[in-house]
C-alpha cells in the first residue's frame, strides 16, 4: 500500500471524530464592470454578471466533498464592496441594492453573501452617511447579507467620526428588532484583506481577479487532540513542532480542496485562510488548546503568551504548507462560537480588557461577544478605538463585532443559535470617554506607516 | 488515472471483505492494493481502487455507505491526492 494504515487513519480520524472541515469556500466576484448610469441598471447587470458567476459552484463543491471525503460547511461569495458599485444620496437605492443581493444568495442556494461594506478612513462623505443609514435596516430586512465598515488602516490612521457612526450604526442595528443575533453580520475593521473569506468582512478587493477561490480551513479539534496525544510532562517545543505538523497537514488539505474547487470552475486564482475556527461543538474550541497546554482557565494570566505560542507554530506549518496564504490568517476567539471562550467569559476569568489584549498577538478582534444593551454610544466608540489602534500600530487586521443585547445584564446568557452558539453578556467598564469623539476628526497614521 | 482509498473499520466478523469487494465488482472498479490489520479490538482495512473509468462516483459512494451499514462497519471513500498532499512533501 502507498500509505501506511497509520496515515490512513491519521485523515480519518482528523475528519471524523476531529471535525476537521474546510469551514468555508467564498468565491470572489470582481462587479466593478457592472457600474451603469442609473442603479436599476446596475442592479440589473449585477445580477446577471453573478448568476452566471456562480453557476455550477454549488454543485462542483458537492461533488468535491462527496470525492474526497472532506466536509465543505459554508458556501458564500464576497463581492466588489457595494459603496463603490453606486453612490446615491437617496437611501431606498442602498435598500433596493442589499434586497436584490439577499434575494440572489436565495437564489442560488448560498449561506452568505459578504461586501456590503464601505470604507470609511479617510473621510465620511455624505453618500457615505446615506450607505451608513441603510445598514440597520437591511441588515434586520435581509437574511444572507453582511455588512463591514472600515474605519482605520495603518496608512490613513484612525477616523473618530468613522468609529462614532459605526457605533450608532451597530445600536441601531441591535435596536430595531432587539434581536443580537442580527449585529453578528456586522463588523467595524481595520486594515482588512480582500481575500477574506469569513463573514462578516468578506469582500472582494479591488484588483483582485475578476473570480477568485478563498477557502477558510477549520481545525482546532485536530489541534487539540494532537497536543492530547502528547505526554502531559511534554516541553514546550514538542508542543510548538507537534502543532506545525498539524498545521500543515490541515493546510495541505485545504490548499488542495480549493484549487480542486477553481480549477473545476475555470478560476486560477486560490487563497488560504488557515485562521483557526473554532465551533460549539466539544472539542471544537481554542480555549481548550490554551487550557491544555498549560493555563486552567482561557483567561487566566499566559493566557496571551499561550496564544500567541499557537498562532505563530500555526503559520510556520501552514505556510511550509501553501504559497497561497491570504486572508485573516490567524485564531479566531469568537466568545460564542467557542465553549470554553464562552464559559471562561461565564466564570468571569475572561474579561473585556483580556480579550483586547489577545488580539495583540492574534487575529481578528473582538468577536462575537454580547455586551449590555444599555451601553452608552460613547463607550461602545472607544471599545472600537482601542481595537483600531492595536491594529494600526501592529500593521494587522483587527475587528469589532459585537452584540448588544437590548434589556440585557452582565452574566445572562444569550442564546444564538447553530454554530453562533451561546454566551454569557460580558460586563463592560463604562468610564465616561466622551469627549475624544467630541473633538472628532482623524488620528494620524504612526510611524511605521511611513516605510519609504 | 485515477484511485482512491476506501477505508473501512468496526468490529470484526466474516463477510465485510466479501461485502465491499463484491459492491466494487458490481461497479466494475478493480482493487489495486488491499490492507487489512485488527487494532486492539477494531477490524481495519484500506483498499486502493481504480475509479477512472467511472464518470460518476456518486452510486458508487451511496452504495458502498449503504453497504457498510449493513455489514455495521464504518466505511469511508477518499480521492487518494488528499492523502498524498497530508502525508507527503
Amino acid at each position: 500500500m502507498i500509505f501506511t494504515t497509520e496515515e490512513i487513519l491519521e485523515t480519518i480520524r482528523m475528519i471524523q471524530i476531529e471535525h476537521l472541515d474546510i469551514r468555508t469556500v467564498t468565491l470572489g466576484v470582481d462587479l466593478l464592470d457592472c457600474r451603469r448610469d442609473s442603479v436599476d441598471e446596475t442592479i440589473k447587470r449585477l445580477r446577471e454578471k453573478l448568476l452566471n458567476a456562480t453557476e455550477g459552484f454549488l454543485d462542483t463543491i458537492k461533488r468535491v466533498e462527496l470525492e474526497y471525503g472532506i466536509p465543505i460547511v459554508n458556501k458564500r461569495i464576497a463581492i466588489t464592496p457595494a459603496s463603490l458599485l453606486i453612490s446615491s444620496l437617496d437611501v431606498e437605492d442602498y435598500i433596493h441594492l442589499a434586497k436584490e443581493l439577499d434575494k440572489l444568495a436565495l437564489d442560488v442556494g448560498l449561506d452568505f453573501i459578504g461586501g456590503y461594506t464601505c470604507f470609511l478612513e479617510y473621510e465620511v462623505s455624505s453618500t457615505d452617511k446615506v450607505f451608513l443609514k441603510s445598514i440597520p435596516i437591511i441588515l434586520n430586512e435581509t437574511e444572507r447579507l453582511c455588512a463591514s465598515i472600515v474605519t482605520a488602516t495603518t496608512k490613513a490612521g484612525i477616523n473618530l467620526d468613522a468609529i462614532r457612526e459605526s457605533s450608532y450604526v451597530i445600536l441601531e442595528t441591535a435596536r430595531i428588532k432587539a434581536r443580537p443575533i442580527v449585529c453578528a453580520k456586522l463588523i467595524v475593521l481595520c486594515n482588512p484583506p480582500g481575500d477574506n473569506p469569513f463573514m462578516a468582512g468578506a469582500f472582494h478587493g479591488i484588483k483582485r481577479g475578476e473570480r477568485v477561490i478563498n477557502v477558510g480551513i477549520s481545525g482546532p479539534g485536530t489541534i487539540r487532540s494532537a497536543i492530547e496525544r502528547l505526554p502531559k510532562d511534554a516541553d514546550i517545543l514538542s508542543i510548538v513542532e507537534e502543532i506545525k505538523r498539524v498545521s500543515f497537514k490541515i493546510t495541505r488539505s485545504g490548499e488542495f480542496i480549493g484549487k480542486e474547487i477553481a480549477s473545476r470552475l475555470g478560476i486560477n486564482s486560490v487563497s488560504v485562510d488557515i485562521s483557526l475556527a473554532p465551533t460549539p461543538e466539544e472539542g471544537d474550541s481554542v480555549a481548550r488548546i490554551i487550557e491544555r497546554i498549560g493555563v486552567e482557565t482561557f483567561g487566566a494570566p499566559g493566557t496571551t503568551g499561550l496564544l500567541f505560542l499557537l498562532n505563530d507554530a500555526l503559520k510556520k506549518g501552514c505556510l511550509m504548507a501553501s504559497s497561497s496564504v491570504g486572508g485573516l490568517s490567524g485564531t479566531f476567539v469568537p466568545v460564542s462560537e467557542d465553549k470554553g471562550i464562552a464559559e471562561a467569559v461565564g466564570k468571569g476569568v475572561l474579561t473585556l480588557e483580556k480579550l483586547e489584549s489577545l488580539t495583540n498577538v492574534c487575529s481578528v478582534g473582538l468577536d462575537m461577544i454580547p455586551i449590555p444593551g444599555d451601553i452608552s454610544p460613547y463607550t461602545l466608540m472607544g471599545i472600537i478605538l482601542d481595537e483600531m489602534a492595536i491594529g494600526v500600530m501592529h500593521n494587522k487586521t483587527t475587528a469589532v463585532r459585537i452584540l448588544p443585547v437590548p434589556g440585557g445584564k452582565p452574566g445572562e446568557w444569550v442564546e444564538l443559535g447553530g454554530l453562533l452558539g451561546r454566551a454569557p453578556i460580558i460586563s463592560v467598564n463604562s468610564t465616561p470617554c466622551i469627549d475624544i469623539f467630541k473633538r472628532g476628526g482623524r488620528i494620524p497614521p504612526p510611524l511605521t506607516s511611513y516605510r519609504n | 488515472m485515477k484511485r482512491a482509498i476506501i477505508t473501512v473499520t468496526g468490529i470484526d466478523h466474516t463477510g465485510i471483505v466479501a461485502g465491499i469487494s463484491s459492491v466494487l465488482a458490481n461497479f466494475g472498479v478493480n482493487i489495486l492494493d488491499i490492507t487489512q490489520t485488527i487494532m486492539g479490538d477494531i477490524f481495519v482495512m484500506a483498499l486502493l481502487v481504480d475509479i477512472t473509468k467511472l464518470e460518476d462516483i456518486t452510486p458508487l459512494v451511496e452504495k458502498l455507505l449503504e453497504e457498510g451499514e449493513r455489514l455495521k462497519v464504518k466505511v469511508s471513500f477518499e480521492r487518494e491526492e488528499i492523502f498524498r498532499v497530508m502525508h507527503r512533501i
